[in-house]
């Protein structure tokens, strides 16, 4: 069996180690690799484009780029970091080729504060999430849900919360600051939050403040 | 502190488990305001709904595609090492 068939983790194996067997040229070594990441490759890439075409496109194009430029990783990021941001880059030029964009579309200057939206269905939900996940309709909602999301939000959200980066290599990955990465990160917490309770939200438990809640 | 103070400062209250307890306005905060806690428990929830997904399966017709592809490109890129796994 091909390693790129196995299970995506082997945690007796090190991605770092890995790496550096392949800059030496062991293709096993990089075989087991992709296979540890490339589950979560494809996820960035579904998940800020959409598409499964597109996110295969850009799960070959990722590796195939590692290839050419194995020697590139410098050991300054975490290698999965390093893969994912590729990856990012990959399925951002996706999004400007299917906008006719020249240029990166994600760095239209700093927002403000003031964009995040404001709560407005306050609920406890009915169920907790770890049930709610059993849901075979929930992947439908989920998926629907990050879609609603400006691609410059979206991709934040997906970096962040899904896939862990901390905030600094989010920024490093999109190329933005910080602090723009976490206005962003926020806005799209807010706005999958109040889409995600009105879908989930007991009616009953609704709560309407007394006071400014804006 | 506002509800507006505690939304600005959303994201440390949710990824820094130490917030609450350092700064003790939040906590403070949401002791007394139902709203806001619900907010947060949302929010949570949100990732962590995001997070607890099942993975995406890679279409199957995909790895052999994916396969080829990177073999022939580790040979031009290593053309005296062998691809074979």
């Amino acid at each position: 069996m091909s390693a790129l068939n196995e299970p995506p983790v082997e945690p007796t194996e090190d991605d770092l180690e890995l790496l550096r067997r392949a800059q030496s040229g062991d293709f096993a070594a990089f075989e087991r690799l992709v296979g540890r990441l490339q589950g979560r490759v494809y996820a960035v890439a579904y998940r800020i484009l959409g598409q499964a075409q597109d996110a295969e496109d850009v799960v070959q194009q990722t590796f195939l780029s590692i290839i050419e430029h194995i020697d590139a990783f410098r050991g300054e990021s975490a290698v999965a970091s390093w893969v994912l941001r590729i990856a990012t880059n990959f399925a951002l030029k996706v999004l400007r080729k299917r906008r006719g964009l020249p240029t990166v579309s994600l760095d239209d200057g700093d927002e403000s504060f003031a964009s995040v939206p404001h709560p407005e269905f306050i609920a406890a939900w009915r169920e907790p999430p770890d049930v709610l996940a059993e849901r075979a309709e929930m992947r439908e909602l989920l998926d629907k849900a990050i879609a609603e999301l400006d691609d410059k939000h979206r991709v934040v959200f997906v970096l962040r919360d899904i896939e862990g980066l901390s905030t600094e290599e989010t920024a490093e990955a999109l190329g933005l600051s910080v602090a723009n990465v976490k206005v962003r990160l926020l806005r799209a917490r807010m706005q999958l939050r109040e889409r995600l309770t009105r879908e989930l939200g007991d009616a009953a438990t609704r709560v309407v403040p007394d006071h400014q809640h804006s | 502190m506002s509800c507006e103070e505690l939304l600005r400062a959303l994201n440390e209250v949710i990824d820094d488990a130490s917030a609450l307890a350092l700064y003790t306005e939040f906590a403070d905060h949401l002791s007394g305001c139902n709203p806001c806690q619900l907010v947060v428990d949302n929010v949570r929830k949100t990732i962590q709904l995001y997070k607890s997904g099942e993975p995406y399966p890679m279409p199957a017709g995909f790895q052999d595609r994916f396969r080829d592809a990177l073999r022939a490109k580790w040979q031009a890129r290593f053309p005296n090492s062998k691809p074979q796994s």
